[in-house]
């Protein structure tokens, strides 16, 4: 039994790590910090991304420490700059 | 109404300003966002902005409803531009008016310090002789790292 989450990539880290969202397996129970934790495990390009990213979990900015439930969208945030 | 979008089409300051104004009112502000030909001496050929736009419209909205209540009123319009501009090009446009001065340049400039802050919006800049590159930027508040 896992959760599946979708993972977005935007601006830099969409360069980083090549591609603009996938999908990604989770254990039940597993928090943004474990989904950070396991595409960095991945090696490169995902290890290029920070240990703690700035996050939305299904749009709104969230902690690491924030839990996940299954098809959660966990957008990674590269330091905005609009305007 | 208070008035926010997010948008791919050329912005017309003369549309977002129409958005505002009442009889009640003797002050109106306009701010415009413009894509500039230079940054840390370099000479800036355009700017691509890329947006999460699923959620950046409904961030914009937010500030732009805790913009109106310093204001006062609801008369108050931003839209931002996305996708590849061109040196001269309005990025971004704010319209406000309230009855007086004060309360129209505050909410002004409370929406484009907080689009600043914390729109997920990014933009890459594009110069005459090296490559292109990511716009350094900020890290919203409410994320980043682990809850206070």
């Amino acid at each position: 039994m896992t959760l599946s989450v979708n993972a977005l990539f935007f601006a830099s880290y969409r360069d980083l790590v090549g591609t603009s969202h996938m999908a990604v397996e989770l254990s039940p129970g597993a928090t943004v910090s474990d989904l950070v934790a396991e595409l960095r495990g991945r090696g490169a390009p995902f290890d290029t991304l920070p240990a703690e990213p700035a996050v939305a979990v299904n749009r709104t900015y969230a902690f690491l420490d924030e839990p996940l439930s299954a098809d959660d969208e966990v957008a990674f945030i590269p330091p905005v700059a609009g305007g | 109404m208070v008035h926010s979008a997010v948008t791919t089409d050329p912005i017309d300051p003369t549309s977002v300003l129409e958005r505002v104004g009442s009889p009640e009112d003797g002050a109106t502000v306009l701010f415009l966002g413009i894509v500039r030909n230079h940054a840390d001496g370099r000479s800036v050929t355009g700017m691509r902005y890329d947006a999460y736009i699923e959620m950046a419209e409904p961030v914009l909205a937010e500030i732009a409803h805790e913009a109106a209540a310093r204001l006062g009123t609801e008369r108050l319009a931003v839209i931002h531009r996305v996708g590849a501009l061109d040196i001269g090009e309005v990025s971004v446009a704010i319209a406000v008016s309230s009855p007086h001065r004060a309360e129209s340049f505050d909410a002004s400039r409370y929406v484009i310090e907080e689009i600043k802050k914390r729109l997920p919006v990014w933009k890459q800049e594009h110069y005459t002789d090296e490559p292109a590159r990511w716009v350094d930027g900020t890290v919203p508040p409410g994320t980043g790292g682990v809850r206070a």
